[in-house]
């Protein structure tokens, strides 16, 4: 093609164009979709029962290359258990304004128990509201859930959480944290675990 | 001569007899009408070059962003106006107010209509007009240049000078070809007056299609006279700080974007009056329609006019990617003006033409000229990309020879030294050397 023509159809280019779909997306008004893998806020998940999964191993506070996760685990007791196993992680935070969204949190989780949402908007007026804590990050409780502290499924060992064996709360549980609400929750009964 | 003048003032006798409380009207009205029109331009403009980059522009302030000028004016007139140190405070303060007065002006003299009654007055839908209200046209436009110069100059800061210096040899080069571009208009109108050349239009062919070298060269030169893309080269954002008005900002910044988009209005106006038929409208639906051409319809005309040529600003804005200052003076000096000159040459011609044997030859001669012209800029332009003002040089090149090494220039080749030659297969060595005035290829 000669200059000449190329320099009028750059016109012909211009003008077309303007009877197209403009690609601007209205934001505020119309949220359209991330992609199912985007790398939003994290979630920390719950088994079926509603026990959590995080174990407190810090594995990711220790993947965590921009240093923005903060993780002290602690044991469960018989009186108070939040995860099925031997520990929890009692304080878990994460700084969103150090994260990068890299995902390698996730990657490093050995149980599943942090994963990461849609949700991309994170924005606020102070430093101190970009911390979240524990209570922001835990994921929702879902029908056949209860929430922790409570007892495992009696009968059952940790493995079958793992082996997904469990899949709801069952009616000791409910009652605990029914009592533990009411604020009558005197302690497990000694015999339990062997009789069931 | 004389038979024309006196046409002329008979003519323009319409003119000079309002009242003063309707002179003042019609001044506040332009006045007004020009603000208006040119917030709304900024808004115009930047929804269509969104759209041209399927982009929706400004969307948020009223409907469809309507009141987006709006905000920027209140934006800007609250900004603090930062004045340099080193600043010549009365020079510096006047170029802004220069630069907007002058863009203003120009409308006094646009006819937007036939006469009409105001208040039991009867007065044409203009101003003002004389027998040279286009060289009044051209003067206001090259007073408004002293605005840019002396900003430029004032501001005490070098970038705002070259800045200035640009932007006036700029548009002084380019107005010599639009005042060329206007030569023809006056012969074949046989008057200089606005509101006589729109009455010639309406008893002939638009100029736009009768006098259409005219009328492309004009087009090409408002656009390097209003410094608008393609040749926005005084203030390219992507290469200089603002150019002039580097150094100005809030309100007195405001002016100097005033004045540009009047003045965009201001050559849209005037290509209408002198090359669009003005205000009137084209035969089939006047004929059809006869009101069209009377009362206050002929302002919607003239507006829509108006707004034709303002997309072609924005629409070049879209497309074209901005000029080289070489290659643009080149194009006004080379192509623009001796075109014009050569245009003006054959119209001159053709209307004595005229004159002496009468109108029969007209039509025949015009398109033997109209041919002669294009064949003659196009060999022009032709000659103009084959001739490289490259001087002689010797096609043997020694990097070292003023001590330090520099690179080839073109159509130069690099020595062969022993060591090359010896290890460089001698058939790409001849492939090379022939190449005459190309570009040197390395190996």
């Amino acid at each position: 093609m000669s200059d000449e023509r190329r320099f009028f159809r750059g016109f012909g280019v211009s003008f077309t164009q303007m009877f197209k779909k403009v690609t601007t997306e209205q934001y505020p008004e119309e949220k359209v979709p991330t992609q199912p893998r985007y790398h939003g806020r994290h979630q920390l998940n719950r088994h079926p029962d509603g026990l959590e999964k995080c174990i407190g191993c810090e594995l990711c506070a220790w993947a965590c290359p921009a240093d923005a996760i903060f993780v002290e685990g602690a044991s469960n007791t018989e009186e108070e258990r939040f995860s099925p196993g031997e520990r929890y992680g009692r304080v878990y935070q994460i700084n969103y304004l150090r994260c990068i969204f890299c995902g390698l949190c996730i990657e490093a989780c050995p149980t599943r128990a942090l994963t990461m949402t849609n949700e991309y908007e994170l924005a606020d007026t102070t430093r101190a509201a970009l911390i979240f804590e524990k209570q922001d990050l835990l994921g929702p409780m879902l029908p056949g859930m209860v929430p922790a502290p409570h007892q495992m499924v009696p009968g059952t060992t940790e493995t079958d959480y793992y082996l997904g064996k469990v899949t709801g709360a069952v009616a000791a549980q409910s009652a605990e944290a029914e009592a533990r609400r009411l604020g009558t929750w005197t302690g497990p009964q000694p015999d339990e675990e062997v009789t069931a | 001569m004389n038979s024309l003048l006196a046409a002329d003032q008979a003519s323009l006798a319409v003119f000079g007899h309002d009242p003063l409380w309707l002179v003042i009207l019609k001044a506040l009205v332009l006045f007004l009408g020009l603000v208006l029109l040119t917030l709304f331009t900024t808004w115009f403009e930047r929804r269509v070059v969104a759209r041209m980059q399927q982009r929706s522009g400004p969307n948020r302030a009223g409907p469809l962003g309507l009141l987006q000028p709006i905000a920027d004016g209140l934006k800007l007139a609250l900004k603090e106006g930062v004045m340099p140190i080193h600043v010549d405070k009365v020079v510096y303060l006047l170029a802004p107010m220069l630069a907007a007065a002058c863009a203003m002006l120009v409308f006094a003299v646009i006819p937007l209509g036939p006469v009409v009654s105001i208040f039991g007055v009867s007065t044409p839908l203009q101003l003002t007009d004389f027998s040279t209200s286009v060289l009044y046209i051209l003067a206001i436009a090259s007073l408004g240049i002293y605005g840019i110069v002396l900003a430029g100059w004032s501001s005490g800061s070098t970038y705002s000078l070259l800045g200035g210096l640009r932007s006036s040899a700029q548009m002084i080069s380019y107005e010599i070809a639009m005042g060329l571009s206007f030569v023809a208009v006056f012969l074949w109108a046989g008057s200089m007056s606005t509101s006589q050349i729109v009455s010639a239009q309406g008893a002939s062919w638009w100029y736009c299609i009768l006098l259409l070298p005219s009328f492309v060269i004009y087009l090409i030169s408002m656009v390097g006279e209003t410094n608008r893309a393609p040749f926005d080269l005084p203030e390219a954002e992507g290469e200089l700080v603002a150019g002039f008005h580097t150094e100005y900002s809030g309100l007195r910044w405001a002016m100097f974007f005033l004045a540009e988009y009047v003045n965009m209005i201001n050559v849209s106006a005037v290509a209408t009056t002198l090359f669009l038929g003005g205000w009137r409208m084209p035969a089939p639906i006047s004929t059809w329609w006869p009101g069209a051409n009377e009362g206050w319809w002929p302002i919607l005309w003239f507006l829509g006019k108006i707004m034709v040529m303002l997309f072609v600003f924005v629409w070049l804005r879209g497309t074209l990617p901005r000029l080289r200052y070489d290659q643009f003076m080149k194009f006004g000096w080379r192509v623009l003006i001796p075109v014009s000159i050569g245009w003006i040459l054959v119209i001159a011609t053709l209307k004595g033409i005229q004159n002496e044997y009468g109108s029969d030859l007209k039509t025949t001669l015009l398109w033997i000229a109209l041919l002669l012209v294009v064949v003659a800029a196009f060999t022009f332009v032709l000659d103009l990309r084959r001739s490289d003002d490259e001087p002689e040089r010797p096609a043997e090149f020694d990097a070292f020879a003023g001590g330090h090494p520099v690179p080839p220039l073109p159509g130069q080749e690099f020595v062969v030294t022993r060591r090359a030659a010896a290890t460089i297969p001698a058939v790409a060595v001849d492939a090379e050397a022939p190449s005459e005035g190309g570009e040197p290829t390395h190996v």
